[in-house]
């Protein structure tokens, strides 16, 4: 990928942002756009993990589940803005994967799975456990931005729908561009190496750790971000929010669009987050559409939707 | 380029689902798949058997009821899309829904914005209370079971109490509540015990609280399997003391669940529908809960269950709310919402009002005890 691929990655994904609210015709189309954008936030962080340094995490929803409580909790308790929380999420995110990932990804394969499953599950019984502080099971509300009413007084009238679209979208392709940054740098391609072969990357002098040890805390940014913008638009959350089935949904998100490309992972988003809005008129049996739409793209499209139905384009030479 | 057909594509089918006009359009978002199905499924099954009866004699002043209902599978983030899709695109006039507390507090702020009346279906206290205008809720709160538990332990002078409960949400909640009001009552609670959910075995639990000095009786805040556990356990170690479940388990599966032997003398609070056969001739409730019961049960062949009594009632308060508005328009059917007097419904009878968007007391609930595998009041 060149320098000007980027941009023009970028590009294209912005005018989509843009063209697309003409074509909404009622106000919830803006909440269906803003979910897309938080849960390909989160998939952009997993592509870091799993599609540039090969590593796998089944337990990335607890850090979505600090992101978001961390914004539940911190305004009340600490007096601190919803805004500085996000950020406060995002650092409690980084330590922790700092700390922890240290230890788990010495293991590979499955037993990195089962670790960071074994995560996500701890955070997810804490948040239910912990009733006094985080309301238990029955969740918890989110004290609001407070940016809506602002821009209302200064003449800017937006509904929450179109308010969270446009801060999604902004966060989104600010996190894009990190990750299409991060995918040329040195130490993208460092991350690549070792997701190749990790021999031979020590062979040649990477330090494999400390490479998988950043994109494993990067990804927990990602994912603590993506948990606090989507309770600051819910204004509630409950510890689902940090379940395994999140977990799982992220990473299948990831894989449906093609995990090896921050644009397929956003649109592996896009569709998962479109398709139970869509089966919703035969709800009975979304699972299971899902479940065989899952299974086509492994068997047929093994790198995921958009790399290749990319790749089958670029060989016809269209 | 391709990206954007298929968006576009997706979008137009997104909006063909919801093309259909009708008169009165009132929305649902329940939880009938995922862990809280056993809440949700009976919910959006008597809504959808309720509707078509009123669609069948005619309609609400002659127009008819089209419901849209969407089943969120217990996920409050998804609950909180879809009251947004009833609102913005479908346009509904009134909600009913949120099987649960999380999905419920999902959906709440959507219906506050637009100024939509929604009526939940679960439990918490804190859906009511502050009052919102829009928002009302049909099941009683945990800490009024609590309260009639009392009463009736109060009644028979038990003074001295143990507490075994889960530690799901609704168990935990309703120890809470339990502790809150115990004082009120004279009551003191000497021994206190849980167990997590998915436990098999609760005889260490249930024998520290025997041997407890002073415990006169026995109550167990839970909610599935565990109390059935409980129950069974209790039977087993022959503990002598009265014991008392929620109303959590206020179904005949508890009993199939438990044994009628081990469940034989078990006292918790209810509502009249699980004493529909029973109930006496006069009884302001019976003609509704029989009705209720028999058009269910003939329907869908299985037996009903109180959380479908919950969406019965939300649906007779919404529904004679619009025909006393006598218009679609939103804040009137809130207006007639709050000014429901003396509505029967299967849980109890509801009077609205501006500070009390709950509507029932402690009347509503019935102190019922099992006796020869079936239940009986002891009111």
């Amino acid at each position: 990928m060149t320098g000007k691929s980027k941009w023009i990655q970028l590009a294209v994904l912005a005018i989509i942002m843009l063209v697309l609210p003409f074509f909404f015709p009622s106000g919830y189309y803006y909440r269906v756009g803003a979910l897309i954008f938080v849960n390909a936030l989160s998939v952009v962080g997993l592509v870091i993990l799993i599609g540039y340094a090969g590593q796998i995490s089944l337990g990335h929803a607890g850090f979505a589940g600090i992101g978001a409580y961390s914004c539940a909790l911190a305004p009340v308790h600490l007096g601190l803005h919803p805004a500085l929380a996000v950020l406060l999420g995002a650092g409690i995110s980084g330590v922790l994967a700092l700390l922890i990932g240290r230890p788990i990804l010495r293991l590979k394969g499955y037993y990195l799975a089962v670790a960071t499953l074994g995560f996500g599950i701890l955070v997810s019984m804490i948040l239910s456990n912990e009733r006094g502080l985080t309301g238990g099971p029955d969740g918890i509300s989110v004290p609001g931005l407070g940016l809506r009413p602002l821009l209302r007084d200064m003449g800017l009238r937006l509904s929450g729908g179109e308010f969270w679209y446009i801060v999604n979208a902004v966060v989104l392709l600010v996190s894009i561009w990190i990750a299409l940054n991060l995918y040329q740098s040195a130490t993208g391609r460092a991350m690549r190496a070792l997701h190749g072969s990790e021999t031979a990357a020590k062979t040649v002098g990477i330090d494999v750790a400390r490479f998988k040890l950043q994109a494993f805390v990067l990804s927990a940014v990602y994912a603590s971000v993506a948990g606090s913008l989507l309770a600051l638009q819910n204004g509630f959350i409950t510890p689902d929010v940090a379940g395994f089935m999140h977990s799982v949904e992220m990473v299948t998100m990831a894989v449906l669009g093609g995990v090896g490309s921050v644009l397929g992972a956003t649109f592996g988003a896009a569709i998962l987050t479109l398709l139970p809005q869509i089966l919703t008129v035969f709800a009975d049996y979304e699972q299971l559409v899902l479940g065989f739409v899952m299974i086509l793209v492994m068997i047929f499209l093994p790198l995921g939707l958009l790399p290749s139905i990319a790749a089958r384009v670029r060989w016809r030479g269209v | 380029m391709k990206f954007t057909m298929t968006a576009i594509a997706t979008l137009l089918a997104l909006g063909l689902t919801s093309a259909a006009q009708a008169d009165i359009k009132l929305g649902a978002s329940l939880s009938a798949s995922g862990g809280a199905a056993f809440l949700g499924d009976p919910e959006a099954k008597t809504l959808e058997m309720l509707v078509e009866e009123v669609n069948a004699a005619g309609g609400i002043n002659g127009e008819k009821i089209e419901l849209i209902l969407y089943d969120d599978g217990g996920d409050p983030n998804k609950a909180r899309t879809f009251a947004t899709r009833l609102v913005e695109d479908d346009e509904v006039v009134a909600i009913i829904g949120g099987s649960t507390t999380g999905t419920t507090m999902s959906i709440l702020p959507v219906a506050e914005d637009e100024g939509i009346p929604f009526i939940s279906l679960a439990g918490a206290i804190q859906i009511i209370d502050p009052v919102r205008p829009y928002v009302f809720k049909t099941p009683h709160t945990d800490r009024m079971a609590c309260e009639k538990i009392f009463t009736d332990m109060q009644k028979n002078g038990i003074t001295t109490i143990g507490m075994i409960s889960g530690t799901d949400g609704f168990g935990a909640s309703m120890e809470a509540q339990c502790k809150d009001v115990a004082g009120t009552y004279e009551i003191t609670i000497a021994a206190q015990e849980t167990y997590a959910p998915q436990d098999a075995d609760m005889t260490p639990q249930l024998t520290k609280i025997k041997s407890t000095e002073g415990v006169q009786a026995i109550l167990n805040p839970g909610f599935g399997q565990g109390p059935a556990i409980v129950t069974r356990n209790y039977a087993q170690l022959g503990i002598d003391l009265p014991l008392y479940q929620s109303h959590g388990v206020a179904s005949d599966g508890f009993i199939e669940l438990a044994g009628a032997d081990a469940a034989e003398g078990v006292r918790l609070p209810g509502t009249a529908l699980l004493i529909a056969d029973i109930i006496e001739d006069g009884d302001p409730q019976k003609e509704v809960v029989a009705a209720y019961k028999a058009a269910y049960e003939e329907k869908y062949g299985e037996a009903v269950s109180t959380f479908g009594g919950y969406a019965h009632d939300a649906f007779r308060l919404m529904t004679d709310a619009i025909a006393r508005a006598g218009s679609d328009d939103p804040s009137a059917i809130r207006d007639a919402l709050e000014a429901t007097d003396g509505l029967v419904g299967t849980t109890g009878i509801y009077s609205f009002s501006a500070d009390d968007h709950l509507g029932l007391d402690l009347s509503a609930f019935r102190m019922l005890e099992i006796r020869d595998g079936k239940w009986t009041s002891i009111d």
